[in-house]
């Protein structure tokens, strides 16, 4: 296990990178503390996987260094910095037992045989793989070989960290969560480092204690899942984590609080003293942070679709131009076409040319 | 058109497919086929488009028997899953395909569908790209704008969004629902996720191992699920399904957990039941003075979007709570969770819904 540092790491795949755009990953500054669980979350085009693989050591950045315990493995190989990785798709041998394919990791760095028996026995019960132990891996299922996959990552105890690249992808959704549990249980019992890359924001949330975001090759906030729906550093992040995204609405400071097209809405005054610049303001509001009622003072709206989705309606209101959406208990009913929004102090935000003021 | 299937089996290499499928999709509407992964969605997707015969049974398009008549003489446009879009074609040329493959309208004509299409999708800015050059959504764009430009009087999409992650599953669920609200065309929608047969609403017909378990609009079976498997297929998370005894004092779900019975219930004999709650039924607050204290320990959360989905265990039974917002807890956390018993839909040992919440006392449940 190690404590992994990023200084000034940047990655351009142009031979002579000129300007910013020029880079996959951007100058940056990193540290995932040991024994961390940890999620990289980006869309497709990010940056993730340029970003892991400089982890691992299959790919050198163009910049910067990397230290694992200070120690710098900036030119060291995968084997060299003691990295186990699982992939999207199992990476097993079909014609070993499954014995052996948990084996492998172990047998291959002369580990002894009794240790190999009971290290193997004991992820196996932990992935439920114990009856199948004597079988031939290509026998099995998709979602049975990228468990195997998965043990042989999680196999060895000496390793520096573990990075996972979307191994959840060919898995049935019915049993995602319980391979979730199972990674979560084995982080529990452990406490190796581990990195898990996704583009999936559910996944990402579920599965780490901290969660660095990364978009057009910046790493824009890296913090707890709930700081990253609460405190969203900026727009994108805020669009990005949660799903309806934040609302934001445009706003000018007036007395304590803020006007919305012509409307107040009060703001706690430790966040009007944050609030250096008058323009370019705006409000960022989660939509589960609002209640809709059809009296009584608040933000007075007119109310336009309503989606029912079951344990959540979301209905989407218009303030002027803008569009707010709110999530409604889906025992409330909605009679009218105007309602009144109160907005919870404690979750209302305010931005600054995009950028969180507090 | 209209569709109508006719004790429609489909046996492949021995194995039952769709078996003894009889329903109708009347001209203009918006059907969901909700099942589970497979349920036979895809297949009976396929004997509706004459891609496929069925082994036995009769398809009815408008009337006319259709049964094997392949997908070239007919005017179907089916999405899949997976992007299906022309490689060497811009986005342009792809969407104007199928209109240049029909040769009927004129070259400016032409233009003018592709791009309100394109517009309509929000791809109008891309029309000079190829596939490789866009992400998923925007290939999936193209698809759909592909299928609609055809104007085809059926439309069958094969789980379209599976594919996409949530922001833009979101984008287009909603891009979608509209689409399908202004058209007159006749839509199959086909779809693991209860949260879209209840957004796209219309009718819903849900699909489990090859046979229809209950048809009608979608709010009506989640509000009245006939049996248990209609009830987990038409919900995620999952349903809670525990199993309870009804006797003199009221409902026992374990040694710990009884209440009186709710009033929907009252008119049930005694006896051993399975009671079902939905994840948003169950919370940490109590639901008022009804709610029912249930200590569990936590298994897992999960979140999901922006709600958090608890994971519980209480003695042997296993719950699942949902929460609004990402909210923390440790594997093994101890917890109480409240049950509201005016919630319940209550099960029969064979099975099929006997109360339903918010009917009045003897209700007999199932349609």
């Amino acid at each position: 296990m190690a404590l992994i540092e990023f200084e000034n790491v940047a990655h351009s795949y142009l031979r002579s990178p000129a300007r910013m755009e020029d880079y996959a990953l951007r100058p940056m500054n990193l540290a995932w503390q040991d024994g961390g669980a940890y999620a990289l979350l980006g869309a497709s085009g990010s940056g993730k996987t340029t970003l892991l693989n400089i982890i691992s050591g299959l790919l050198r950045p163009s910049a910067g260094r990397v230290r694992f315990d200070g120690r710098d493995v900036t030119d060291s190989s995968t084997v060299q910095r003691n990295i186990a990785q699982v992939f999207q798709f199992p990476v097993i041998y079909d014609t070993m037992t499954v014995f052996d394919n948990l084996a492998f990791p172990l047998r291959n760095r002369g580990v002894a045989a009794a240790d190999v028996r009971s290290r193997v026995s004991e992820v196996a019960e932990m992935l439920d793989l114990t009856d199948h132990l004597r079988w031939r891996a290509s026998g099995l299922a998709a979602d049975e070989k990228q468990k195997v996959s998965l043990g042989r990552g999680l196999v060895r105890s000496d390793v520096s960290a573990i990075l996972f690249d979307e191994p959840l992808t060919v898995i049935d959704p019915n049993l995602k969560w319980r391979l979730r549990r199972k990674l979560k249980e084995i982080h529990k019992r452990y406490n190796t480092t581990l990195i898990y890359v996704t583009h999936d924001q559910s996944e990402a949330l579920t599965f780490a204690d901290r969660v660095v975001v990364i978009h057009e090759g910046s790493v824009l906030q890296q913090g707890t899942p709930q700081e990253l729906f609460e405190t969203p550093i900026d727009r994108f992040v805020g669009y990005f984590i949660g799903s309806p995204g934040m609302n934001f609405l445009p706003c000018r400071l007036s007395g304590d609080g803020a006007e919305v097209v012509g409307q107040f809405v009060p703001l706690a005054a430790t966040l009007l003293a944050k609030a250096t610049q008058t323009t370019g303001l705006e409000i960022g509001i989660r939509p589960e942070a609002i209640g809709l009622s059809s009296s009584g003072s608040g933000l007075a709206v007119e109310i336009g679709d309503v989606e029912h989705l079951g344990t959540r309606n979301i209905a989407t209101c218009r303030l002027g131009e803008h569009e707010i959406k709110v999530v409604v208990p889906p025992e409330q009913p909605i009679l009218s076409e105007r309602g009144i929004l109160k907005f919870n102090p404690a979750m209302t935000r305010l931005y600054a040319d995009g950028r969180l003021v507090g | 058109m209209s569709i109508r299937l006719e004790s429609v089996s489909m046996v492949s290499m021995g194995e039952s497919i769709i078996n003894d499928v009889s329903l109708a999709v009347e001209r203009g509407t918006m059907n969901v086929l909700l099942g589970p992964t497979l349920a036979g969605k895809t297949t009976l997707m396929r004997l509706m488009a004459g891609l496929d015969k069925p082994t036995s049974g009769r398809i009815l398009d408008d009337g006319n028997d259709v049964t094997g008549v392949s997908v070239r003489e007919r005017s179907v446009a089916m999405v899949y899953q997976e992007f299906v879009n022309y490689p060497s074609f811009t986005v342009y040329e792809n969407i104007a395909a199928p209109l240049r493959r029909a040769k009927r309208l004129s070259a400016p004509q032409i233009d003018a569908k592709v791009r309100a299409r394109a517009q309509m999708m929000h791809i109008d800015h891309l029309l000079h790209r190829l596939p490789s050059e866009l992400s998923g959504g925007q290939q999936q764009r193209v698809a759909l704008a592909r299928a609609l430009v055809k104007e085809a009087p059926l439309l069958l999409l094969d789980e379209p969004l599976v594919n996409l992650d949530y922001k833009l599953r979101e984008e287009l669920r909603s891009e979608i629902r509209e689409i399908f609200r202004r058209g007159s065309t006749t839509v199959v929608y086909a779809t693991t996720e209860p949260q879209e047969a209840l957004l796209f609403g219309g009718n819903t017909i849900v699909l489990d191992a090859g046979r229809v378990l209950q048809c009608g609009p979608a709010l009506e079976i989640y509000d009245r699920p006939a049996t248990i498997r209609a009830s987990q297929v038409f919900s995620d998370p999952p349903i809670n399904l525990i199993r309870a005894v009804i006797g003199p004092q009221g409902c026992r779900l374990s040694p710990s957990v009884a209440f009186p019975l709710a009033r929907h219930m009252r008119a049930l004999p005694q006896g051993d039941y399975r009671v079902g709650v939905r994840a948003d039924h169950i919370g940490l607050a109590g639901h008022a003075e009804y709610g029912r204290l249930i200590p569990a320990k936590v298994e897992l959360a999960e979140i999901n979007g922006s709600e958090t989905y608890i994971h519980a265990g209480h003695g042997d039974f296993q719950m699942i709570a949902v929460l609004q917002g990402v909210h923390k807890f440790g594997l093994g956390d101890e917890i109480n969770l409240y049950l509201d018993p005016r919630r319940l839909f209550v099960f029969d040992s064979a099975g099929n819904l006997v109360a339903a919440p918010g009917e009045n006392a003897g209700g007999t449940g199932a349609h």
